[in-house]
């Protein structure tokens, strides 16, 4: 029981941690929360489910065009949707992003209807038994693909080049401007590969709970931003912590405790944290007020 | 303004403001090739945005801004940056989280000779031998002293021709700054122009060819760094702000 339940809940923290590196990367550089982040996440589940169903691509392919679509949706919300409102007040491109947030999925229900829609893939149902756990090929492939996309992610941003004018440009965007960066792009990217990450992570949430929807994105975005909350919004590794712990948290409660209150707990477990350590667990900086 | 043939920097008629208030005035200045001019002048005068301006940080601002005769007032801050002027920022800018080599390597994030970088590289650390024994310790952790030291490396690391310097001395130790300034003078011989912002008039003056004076927002005297260790104005100036 309790090693079943810390693989489900790694499971679900992997998408977690997946969802919540594309809030950190884009709050590390320009200290906005993009609300709308939780819908790149829902159009990517679907734009899986799009490539797979309507263009029958094997679904590997599916995940990369999907990433790629989705990737170059978030660099254009970022140049539509918040560019030009880079010197106004903090609040403003709040605002926009929650406009963002409904455009998504106003288009995605006027495209997809709302209703809930199945993911027609053959692969993930398949369960294997390892000891007291059963585990399922879905979940093998969130756990594998997940721990591959991170360690990706990890070695791009300290080991090249441009992952380090990346982090740079997090740490201070004039100082990396007189370095020759061009922050504007690292922007761009940063945006970019959040949102390949969530797309990513929606097409294998739409696999493992087979189905996609509209609104998907709404309970999957609080949590992933509680999850980059609680490992220190701005840090990648928090990020990943944060979403790890929290999906385990999650799980946990939910067996031990109750499924009601999973969520309560996981909330609670955020404050307690953020009283001990406001910045988060990995987080370095102050955080400044939303 | 004079028409100078061997300016690498002109700077015409530049006035910064930030909404109400006016922080320069429609300056005129220059740099020759291979001066070194200080820029010096009371807190709030108006220097750091005259840097800025030049980096391409502020672009509401008006007048023109060449650079080897090209008109770069509106260019991004980076494509400044490899046109060929570096700037080591007030409170030197050093990226507290990344570690001095990892600062040193983005000092040269516009080259793609990857040879002559390692090549700048260990020159850099000949420059300032500390920072060899530093290389792997995140740039944060160090001394001021260390940290200017490593500022001024890593925007030499992007070869620039025209190098700014906001303040150099700031918050050091006197004999720190008498090593930064060392520096600042055997840079210069190598070849790199240099525009130095001071408060501390009198290193400034030492070090430099040509200085001009800054007071809220306008020159207000320009001339030879001896004449102007004489000047009056000056010397009020820098009675001003020592003790
Ligand atoms: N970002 C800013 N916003 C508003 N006012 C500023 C800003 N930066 C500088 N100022 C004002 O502009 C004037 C000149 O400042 P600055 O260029 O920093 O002078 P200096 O470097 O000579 O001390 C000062 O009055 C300062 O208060
Ligand atoms: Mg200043």
């Amino acid at each position: 029981m309790l090693f079943q339940q810390i693989t489900n809940g790694l499971t679900i923290g992997m998408i977690y941690a997946l969802i919540a590196l594309g809030y950190t990367m884009v709050y590390g550089i320009l200290k906005i929360v993009n609300f709308a982040h939780g819908d790149i996440y829902m159009i990517g589940s679907f734009l899986g489910l799009f490539f797979l169903k309507e263009l029958q691509v094997p679904l590997f392919v599916a995940f990369i065009f999907s990433a790629v679509v989705t990737a170059l949706l978030g660099i254009t919300i970022e140049r539509a949707a918040y560019r030009p409102l880079r010197k106004a007040d903090r609040i403003v491109p709040l605002i926009s992003a929650l406009g963002v947030s409904t455009f998504l999925i106003s288009v995605a229900q006027l495209i997809w209807g709302t209703e809930m829609r199945p993911f027609p893939t053959s692969f993930g149902s398949k369960t294997y038994v390892v000891g007291s756990v059963t585990i399922s090929e879905i979940q093998i492939l969130i756990l594998v693909l997940s721990c591959l996309l991170m360690v990706g992610l990890h070695l791009f941003v300290k080991k090249t080049k441009i992952g380090t004018a990346m982090r740079a440009t997090s740490i201070n965007l004039t100082n990396a401007a007189l370095l020759g960066i061009n922050t504007n792009r690292m922007i761009s990217l940063a945006f970019a590969i959040g949102s390949a990450l969530a797309a990513c992570a929606g097409i294998m949430v739409g696999i493992y709970y087979n189905a996609v929807y509209p609104t998907m994105g709404y309970m999957a975005g609080i949590n992933a931003f509680t999850a980059a909350v609680l490992g220190g919004i701005g840090s990648i590794p928090g990020a990943m912590l944060g979403g790890v712990l929290l999906g385990l948290v999650e799980a946990l409660a939910g067996a031990y405790i109750s499924t009601q209150y999973k969520s309560v707990i996981s909330f609670a477990i955020l404050i307690i944290v953020l009283l001990i350590r406001p910045s988060g667990i990995l987080g370095k900086k102050e955080i400044n007020k939303v | 303004m004079m028409s100078n043939q061997q300016a690498i920097l002109e700077i015409e008629q530049l006035s910064v403001s930030y909404d109400a208030i006016k922080a320069v005035k429609g300056i005129s200045l220059h740099v020759k090739q291979g001066e070194i001019v200080a820029l010096i002048g009371t807190n709030g005068s108006g220097k750091t945005s005259t840097l800025q301006s030049i980096s391409g940080l502020h672009k509401n601002n008006q007048g023109t801004i060449r650079f080897e005769g090209k008109d770069i007032t509106k260019l991004e801050p980076h494509k400044i940056v490899a046109a060929g002027i570096s700037q080591v920022p007030e409170g030197r800018g050093v990226l507290a989280d990344l570690t001095v080599l990892e600062n040193l390597s983005l000092g040269a994030y516009v080259r793609k000779d990857k040879k002559n970088i390692a090549l700048d590289l260990q020159s850099m650390f000949e420059l300032f031998p500390r920072l060899a024994e530093r290389k792997k310790q995140l740039a944060g952790t160090m001394s001021g002293g260390e940290q200017q030291m490593l500022a001024i490396a890593r925007a030499l690391m992007a070869r620039p021709k025209l190098l700014l310097l906001d303040e150099p001395s700031m918050g050091l130790a006197p004999i720190i700054v008498k090593e930064i300034f060392q520096a600042i003078k055997k840079i210069n011989k190598d070849g790199v122009s240099i525009l130095l912002v001071e408060q501390n008039a009198n290193m400034a003056l030492s070090a430099a060819d040509r200085g001009y004076v800054m007071e809220t927002g306008s020159i207000v005297v320009e001339d030879v760094a001896e004449n102007l260790r004489s000047n009056d104005i000056v010397k009020s100036v820098y009675l001003g702000i020592s003790n």
